[in-house]
Parts: C-alpha cells; structure tokens; sequence
C-alpha cells in the first residue's frame, strides 16, 4: 500500500448530500512517497501537515489512508 | 485593439428572493444597465451571459436567449460563458474581446444566479461540480473545505492566523452594512467572527460567502463612441483572463494562485499600471483565505503577509487601499454567475462616485479579481475615469 506525508487537511462538518452521514470526517491532500499527490480519506486519529499515512483501502476510487 | 468604455452599469439587490426567477432577476439587471447607458435593447448587436449552474440550479438550459429575448434583444448572437464563479468575468472578457477587436460595437453583458431555491446541502452538491468530481470531490469534498486545506497551508507555511481570517469577514461586513444592496447588510465583531458554527477546518461559517440569488449587467461601448449616449463612461484599462489545474492536488502549492497572478500581471501590462498604483479592488472573497491570498498574488501585499497586511486596517474603507468596498461576496452575497460583473458594476459606482458612505477617497483606478472554482481560472479587469 501506498505511503506518503499530509500535504494538508481539513475537518469537514457541512458536507454535501451524499456524505452527510459521514460528518464530521477528513480528508487530506497526500504528498505520496513515489510521487504525486493525492486527495483521499482519512480514518482512525485525525492527522496534521506533516504527519505520515499509510493507505489502507480504496473505495470507489478514493483512496483511505491511517496515520502510520 | 480599439479602447473599451463600460456605459451603463445596472444590478439587482442580492440575497434569497423566493418569488423571484432567474430570468426576472436577469431582466431587471439588464433594463437598470440599458436606462443607465442610455440604450435601446435593440441597438445591442451581441449579448453575453455568465452563469453556473442554470441547468443544475433551477433546470433550464439554452440560458442566454432565454434572457435576451426577455430583454427584447432579438436576432443577434447570444452566448452562455460558464466558467465556475468567473462566468461572468469570462463573460465581460470575450464580451471586451469583440469590442477591442471590432467586431461589434454594443455589447451587453448580463451575470446571473439563482441558488436558494435548492437546499444548502444540495448547494454545496452543486457547487462541487466546479471542482474535480472524478478526485477531489469523490473523497467528500466541497468548496469550503477545498480552501480550508488552502487555509490550512498558507497557516502552515506563513504563520497566518485564525484572527487574521476573521478581520476579512469583519471589514467586508463593515462595508456590506453600508450597501443597501448586500445580502447581509450586519456588522459582525471579531469575536463573533472567530466563534461561528465551524464549517471546515479552520474555516467558520463567518469566513464564507453567502448563497445569494441576483443578477448584475454591463454595456460595453468602443471609447471614441462613447459621447454618443449620454451616461458618463469608464474606460477598461487592463483585463485578461489565465486558466490554472481544476483539482487542488495537481498543483504545485496551494498557497498561490497562478492563474491570478498571470491575469494580473498582464492586466497591469495592459493598463501600464503597477499593483502600487491601483487605489481601490473588488477581490474574490469566496473565502477569507482567498481575500489574503488575492492581496499577495496581485502585489498589494508581499507573500505570506495578506493577513497581517488586512489585520493592520490597510484594506478598510478609509485604508491605504480600500478592498471590497461593496462588502464583498461575504457580505454583499455570491450569486456565483452574477459575481464577475456584480465586481464591474461597483467599480463604475466608486469611479463615478456614487457610492454614497462607502465611497472611497481615491477612485480613479480600480481593480476586480474574479476566482473561479480553487483557481482555474481568473479575470483580472482594470477599470479607470475615461
């Protein structure tokens, strides 16, 4: 799985219709370790810029990650 | 390229209108700009309108001659620009584009929105599709929280601070109290800015523009015509348009906008103006953090310091340099698609000083920059007294 460092976050608790059930929750734009970046979920501990995630599954094309 | 004046400038009050329709709205925009410029509906030779999300928002499509003809304009081209909350930027840029050029003489641009009839969760829904629906917008993401992750970064890297958000929204209202036509015409304090509902880390529903219904309209004129109608002309010194990544995650950094600073730079090359002479700007405060980051990337401020910069008082109504003198899309409201000539309408209205209180001292030269999406494109547009 893929490993990368927070680019940035947020903490998201007005969300659009199809992810109201899920407020509040994270996303984060991932510097990935091979290159790129990647905006995806983020589950478990909230995380900060600068802290390293792991990717842990892919749902539908958007790519989860945990604080590693 | 022949010099452009704008003759007639007209808009709606914004805010929520439930009786109101987006063609209503539109043809009440287009007749104050008509009366203003002194010109007949069918003496307009081309037609623009910017808007959205027409088709999402209230389900018509084929926007433009379904406003025109309401108008009473028949017969000639009319285009629908959509370009995020720059449709109607975009709009009076091709609209300037085939004047400079000599293509027609009489353009008219009209800037619409209507939004409140849908839900805010529906809104938001909406407003997403502005951003990249195949990434960005999948994992959750709405507009605010897009720029909360702008916020979040320029904090990180510059040191700017949650007050410094806060006295955006504070001095935008401060105007937008003065504007009869604003939205939410309430002055707000630092404290109660910094405290609101929170919306998206580090962003509080204080640092978010308004979801507004409105219109706006202009009519463009070559300059050496513009004697012949009787209102009192300003001249379209600079403008340009640049175009920039549709998903955040593609950029380089976050914290800059590339297609603000491209149309500003040439813009500014067109006016031969610097960023130092321009005495007041209408700036794309969607967000706070877009308001500061404007600042730097236009050269008001240096980088990193559009916070400190709005938190020393520089871009009140009676700083160095007044910012959003209409109270800005936080205050005024954001019709999205009426924004970019909403802009133009209160540059016409502090050059030709009638601006009432919120008329700034110095209003010869000003400026308005139209954001749409998280950046992928810009309309810089530099108005001055023909």
């Amino acid at each position: 799985m893929r490993t990368g460092t927070v680019y940035t976050e947020t903490v998201i608790h007005s969300a659009p219709e199809a992810f109201i059930k899920d407020v509040p929750y994270q996303t984060s734009i991932v510097a990935l370790d091979d290159g790129g970046r990647v905006t995806g979920r983020i589950l478990g501990e909230r995380v900060a810029i600068d802290d390293r995630v792991i990717e842990v599954e892919e749902r539908d094309g958007v790519p989860f990650f945990r604080k590693a | 390229m022949r010099p452009v004046a704008v003759i007639g400038a007209g808009k709606t009050a914004f805010g929520a209108f439930p009786d109101r329709d987006l063609r209503t709205l539109s043809v009440e925009a287009g007749q104050k700009a008509l009366h203003n410029a002194g010109v007949a509906p069918a003496q307009i030779e081309s037609f623009y309108l910017g808007n959205f999300a027409g088709p999402a928002f209230v389900g018509q499509n084929h926007l433009a001659p379904y406003v025109s003809t309401a108008l009473g304009i028949h017969g000639v081209p009319s285009t629908r620009i959509e370009a995020a909350c720059a449709s109607s930027g975009s709009a009076f840029f091709h609209a300037w584009t085939e004047v400079a050029a000599g293509v027609y003489d009489i353009v008219m641009v009209v800037g619409v929105e209507k939004m409140t009839s849908q839900t805010t969760p529906r809104v938001s829904e909406i407003l997403a599709e502005a951003g990249d629906c195949s990434g960005e917008m999948r994992a959750g993401n709405t507009f605010a929280s897009l720029f909360a992750m702008i916020a979040r970064r320029h904090m990180h890297d510059f040191g700017t601070t949650r007050e410094h958000l806060s006295a955006v929204a504070v001095k935008n209202h401060r105007a937008g109290a003065l504007n009869p036509d604003a939205h939410m015409r309430k002055v707000i304090t630092l404290e109660q800015a910094m405290n609101g509902k929170p919306i998206a880390d580090p962003l509080n529903i204080y640092d978010c523009s308004l979801i507004s219904d409105g219109a706006a309209a202009v009519i463009l004129v070559p300059l050496d015509r513009a004697h012949e109608f009787g209102s009192k002309p300003v001249r379209v010194l600079g403008i340009a348009q640049a175009s920039d990544y549709v998903a955040l995650d593609q950029k380089a950094d976050i914290t800059t906008f590339p297609a603000v600073r491209r149309a500003g730079e040439k813009a500014f090359q067109m006016a031969r103006v610097a960023a130092g002479d321009i005495e007041f700007a209408e700036l794309h405060d969607c967000f706070t953090i877009a308001e500061i980051i404007a600042l730097e990337d236009l050269g008001f401020a240096r980088r990193g310091e559009g916070g400190p910069y709005t938190a020393a008082g520089c871009t009140g109504l009676k700083g160095a340099r007044p910012i959003n003198t209409s109270g800005g899309l936080k205050s005024k409201g954001h019709p999205v698609g009426a924004t970019g000539v909403a802009q133009i309408c209160d540059l016409v209205q502090q050059i030709r000083c009638e601006a009432g209180e919120r008329q700034v001292a110095r209003h010869s030269l000003g400026l308005a920059e139209n954001l749409g999406g998280s950046g992928a494109t810009c309309v810089v547009s530099i108005l001055g007294a023909a």
